[in-house]
């Protein structure tokens, strides 16, 4: 999220699309809410009328993977009937950027595409720059090759009738959503969107989140107190998760993972340090060394030194333009090629697309050490549906885990609140904390090693002096990932004592002084305190719901990011009301010659972009920090699926002809064809699939609980009430729903939340099946996972599989 | 009859009294002695975060001091700004999410080609783990790729793994998994 939960409250239009919260995030709703009792609209785009629908004033349905049509139409009404915030747009966003003549676009695919290799040359997509290396800009937003007209122009197809044509969303209702929302477009007006898995699994979703963010960049929405774009995500801690770093294209704070090519921490740093040539840009970016010098610095210790590059050749390497990701893992598991196998806090043999293959894989490891709380479909996979244990090698180690309401730690909401846990009871039983467990396997290896080994360095190197008394201490790691000085240190006039923990990370160096296990989290423990326990009730100046004395967020505790366009190029909020940020300068002459931010910790540091009397402030900042020209990106020349969005098909569907293109499917589409068979509007398979989950039920884990079972207790498909007619099918009976990838049993639910829809004269149906199932739980052993159904096709750039989209038929089960 | 709270409280104080009372229509004994452990005498209120989705509510654990000092009930907090004392159907059950029969509370080891589990101590599974690191890691690490690039990794350990883990497990297992060399690291965020 760029906002938080509670900001939601203050939004005058939020649009809940491939998201339904009152469901999965119930206690959110309570800020949707109190923004719909001050009159904001709320809209909700669901292909089915969920619980979130029914509490919205525009409810409106789309076919499953169409929401980059749907976004395109109103990028379209935004821009042809001149709603976007001009000032913003003009000022904050690269609109007036002018695009090389290489690129193009035409018929579905952007120039540069090479259909052997099926990926694109990004270099067709670059902007023209001046001689000092600036990109050209036209303020008025003419020239024919400014982001603003390409964009016109790329959108100019997605008209109502051809739009409508691809949702199955009726004219009508596609207009009162773009009306509504366009609305947000005045600068006084806030639009928010929250978006959960619904938008993320698709073959489409790095796109799809693209489209909203152009939105959110043309009404000017971006920074503001109730707008943003809002990722409502899954589990408790995946926000810290990813931050810290498990996945496997990034160390911990969104550091790129060193490629073969990074060959010293040099050549690491300078690839992965953008350069800027405007002056007004912050260009965040550009402190990368510190951060990955301060990384090294507590990975590794007094070890960690000038000499040997900070133990930078300890850590491996990925291969250059390799994904690494979960499929291509269970690729390479497939083959035999991953031996041993940790499954920890992780349930994959119910939770990845096309499960079965991932159970398959299991039966080729060697070893696998599964750490949950619970037994799973992981734990168990020998012994599941289809298995002969006597003939299945894999050596299993099973560890018991505590819960982490019986340990200390810390965990990072979607709004990134890093608060504080206490622990409650012991540890049941034998059952331990991940980090106990943890630290008692590092001893072990380092003790081995000690003795010899190959490449045995980075684990004798490594540092891990985290127990007190024994006992894994959370504090000690929470000092470590804010960071501390390792040597006495003068910056700026003030001496740092060495064993000091570093205020925030503007005191990070590069030079091996300091260490940081992770640069976004320092500020959180710092010799003020744990930040993440402060408990403070005072709500910030501004009085839109910060409560800045409470938790801590990253990063430096600011509460919205990309705050500074909150206001206008003179620093004064866009809206007085809800300001979140505002420039108190002291003017002489008409211009700024002093002041300060006050509000929320402002995003970077320096002067509003220009001063009082209008004139250019050669002091100021542009307000997307992070990005080398400091503007937001409505068109994005690096990312290797296109600059721009645009609709294709999912994997599956029943769709032969897009009215947009030849391109039916997105061209870069990765999927594992030998396991995958794909079933393009195939007669057998005439029915769209969708996966959703349920109010009583949390991912794989709440089966074990009594009252949540009882409440929701077997798997079920819903199905429109025309399409029980057609086939026969009754609630409460157990029918077959097959894909071309397997067959699951489960009760009908017939109802009015999913309607068919009428698709070039075509009648098309979809149905939806909740994923919190499997063979293992509940214990009778009758039910099984949704995702015996689902592809592992992804997203090209995110390599999420698409849960969200496939098809399938419906079968009665044949009596006796 | 309608219970109002008002009437319920009048109810339940007499209870309390050591009274038995007819009038709400069923027997409050045994939550009256479920209320007795929560005084301050007998438990304590630790502070958590609920571990379901991400809004991050707070909520109030009331544990025994004595006996087996097991979770009395989980409640939300009232001073927690997102959810001010509220939980969902999923946050209200928490109870039994620590409080479970399924619970595991050994470690536990399948051999190759068994049929079944065997209960085994910690120190054996975790060194018996180690081992296997070892020579899985010795015996396929990977100094150069097949370009001769230095790569210094073993790509033939994977791991899955989990936002279910607190901020500082997180960090300190992906710096175990980065030291052993792993670069098949993903998690629940990809899915």
């Amino acid at each position: 999220m760029t906002n938080h939960w509670i900001d939601v409250k203050n939004s005058d239009c939020i649009l809940i699309m491939g998201a339904n919260p009152a469901e999965n995030h119930p206690i959110s709703l309570r800020y949707v809410m109190r923004a719909k009792d001050k009159g904001a609209k709320l809209i909700c785009v669901d292909p089915r009328f969920t619980r979130t629908a029914a509490v919205a004033d525009i409810y409106v349905p789309l076919r499953s993977g169409t929401d980059i049509a749907f976004l395109g139409g109103m990028i379209r009404y935004i821009i042809e009937n001149n709603r976007c915030q001009k000032s913003y747009v003009s000022h904050y966003t690269n609109a007036p950027f002018i695009v090389n003549d290489q690129f193009g676009f035409e018929d579905g695919l952007f120039a540069g595409f090479d259909p052997i290799e099926e990926r694109y040359d990004t270099a067709k997509w670059k902007f023209e720059t001046d001689a000092a290396g600036l990109p050209k800009r036209d303020p008025t937003l003419k020239h024919p090759r400014c982001v603003y007209q390409l964009l016109k122009n790329h959108f100019a197809r997605y008209d109502l009738k051809t739009v409508s044509r691809i949702t199955g969303t009726a004219e009508e209702e596609l207009l009162a959503v773009y009306e509504a929302f366009a609305e947000t477009g005045a600068a006084a007006k806030a639009g928010t969107v929250l978006y959960a898995m619904g938008w993320t699994q698709h073959t489409t979703g790095v796109q799809n989140i693209r489209a909203m963010s152009i939105i959110q960049l043309l009404l000017g929405n971006m920074g503001l107190a109730g707008g943003g774009i809002n990722a409502l995500r899954g589990h408790n801690n995946v926000q810290g998760s990813t931050d810290h770093g498990l996945l496997f294209d990034s160390w911990p704070g969104y550091l790129s993972i060193p490629r073969e090519s990074d060959q010293s921490l040099a050549v690491y740093n300078r690839n992965n340090t953008p350069a800027s040539s405007e002056p007004r840009s912050t260009n965040w970016w550009r402190h990368f060394p510190r951060y990955s010098v301060s990384f090294l610095k507590a990975m590794f210790g007094e070890a960690a030194t000038k000499a040997n590059d900070f133990g930078y050749q300890w850590l491996p390497k990925c291969d250059d333009d390799r994904s690494y990701s979960w499929w291509k893992l269970f690729y390479a598991m497939w083959h035999g090629d991953i031996k041993g196998f940790f499954a920890w806090g992780m349930n994959p043999a119910a939770s990845c697309g096309n499960v079965r293959i991932i159970r398959e894989c299991l039966t080729r490891l060697d070893w696998m050490v599964h750490v949950n709380v619970f037994d799973t479909e992981t734990s168990e996979f020998w012994r599941g549906p289809g298995m002969m244990p006597e003939k299945i090698k894999t050596e299993v180690f099973k560890l018991p885990a505590c819960t982490t309401i019986e340990k200390e730690g810390s965990t990072t909401n979607s709004g990134r609140w890093m608060q504080w846990r206490y622990a409650g009871p012991q540890p049941l039983g034998e059952s331990q904390s991940d980090g106990q467990i943890l630290m008692a396997l590092g001893r072990k290896l380092k003790r081995l090693y000690a003795q010899g080994g190959t490449f045995p360095a980075p684990i004798l190197n490594l540092k891990w002096d985290y127990t007190t008394g024994g006992e894994f201490d959370p504090h000690k790691v929470a000092k470590a990932i804010n960071g501390t000085f390792v040597e006495d240190v003068t910056l700026d006039g003030t001496e740092y004592k060495k064993g000091t923990l570093v205020p925030d990370f503007l005191h990070l160096q590069d030079n091996g002084s300091t260490s940081s296990g992770n640069w976004l989290y320092c500020n959180s423990y710092t010799e003020a305190g744990n930040q993440a326990a402060r408990q403070g009730q005072r709500d910030g100046p501004n009085k839109i719901g910060g409560y800045p004395e409470f938790a801590w967020a990253w990063p430096l505790d600011r509460r919205i990011i990309y705050n500074r366009a909150a206001v206008d190029p003179a620093g004064q909020p866009w809206d007085d009301r809800r300001w979140v940020v505002r420039f108190d300068g002291e003017i002489r002459d008409g211009r700024f010659v002093g002041g300060k931010w006050e509000g929320d910790i402002i995003d970077g540091g320096g002067m509003p972009l220009k001063h009082p009397d209008g004139s250019a402030n050669e002091n100021g900042r542009y307000p997307f920090i992070m990005l080398p020209n400091g503007v937001g990106q409505i068109f994005t020349p690096g990312l290797k699926d296109g600059p721009l969005p645009e609709h294709y098909e999912p994997f599956e569907s029943p769709i032969l002809e897009n009215p947009l293109s030849s391109q039916l499917r997105p061209p870069l589409l990765r999927y594992a064809p030998k396991v995958d068979l794909p079933a393009k509007a195939d007669p057998s398979f005439p029915i769209i699939c969708t996966t959703y989950r349920l109010a009583e039920h949390w991912h794989t884990v709440t089966r074990m609980m009594p009252w949540n079972l009882e409440m929701q207790p077997r798997v079920f498909v819903e199905l429109s009430h025309e399409l029980a007619a057609a086939k026969a099918i009754e609630t409460g009976e157990r029918i077959i729903v097959q894909s071309s990838r397997g067959k699951l049993e489960c009760t009908a639910v017939v109802t009015h939340r999913f309607r068919p829809f009428k698709i070039a004269g075509q009648t098309l149906h979809q149905v939806g099946i909740p994923f919190h199932f499997g063979w293992l739980w509940p214990a009778a052993g009758t039910e099984e996972s949704v995702n015996v159904l689902v592809a592992t096709a992804t997203d090209p750039v995110a390599e999420i599989p698409e849960y969200k989209s496939f098809m399938v038929n419906l079968f009665k089960l044949s009596k006796g | 009859m309608e219970l109002t709270r008002r009437r319920f409280l009048q109810l339940s104080g007499t209870l309390f009294a050591g009274k038995t009372v007819g009038g709400i229509g069923f027997d409050l004994g045994p939550m009256a002695a479920h209320a007795r452990q929560l005084d301050s005498k007998s438990s304590r209120e630790t502070k958590t975060i609920c571990p379901f989705c991400s809004v991050g509510c707070g909520a109030i654990v009331h544990s025994r001091l004595d006996g087996d000092r097991r979770t009395i009930k989980i409640e939300g907090d009232p001073d927690h700004v997102i959810n001010r004392g509220s939980l969902c159907s999923k946050g209200a059950a928490l109870y039994q999410f620590v409080e479970n029969e399924n619970r595991l509370t050994q470690p536990m080891y399948r051999a190759p080609y068994s049929t079944e589990w065997k209960p085994v101590s910690w120190d054996w599974a975790l060194d018996k783990i180690a081992h296997r690191i070892k020579q899985t890691r010795d015996a396929g690490f990977t100094y150069r790729n097949d370009r001769g690039n230095t790569v210094n990794r073993a790509a033939n350990m994977a791991s899955m793994g989990s936002a279910a883990m607190n901020n500082e497990e997180c960090w300190l297992y992906q710096a175990l998994l980065r030291a052993l060399g792993l670069v098949y690291i993903e998690h629940q965020a990809r899915l």
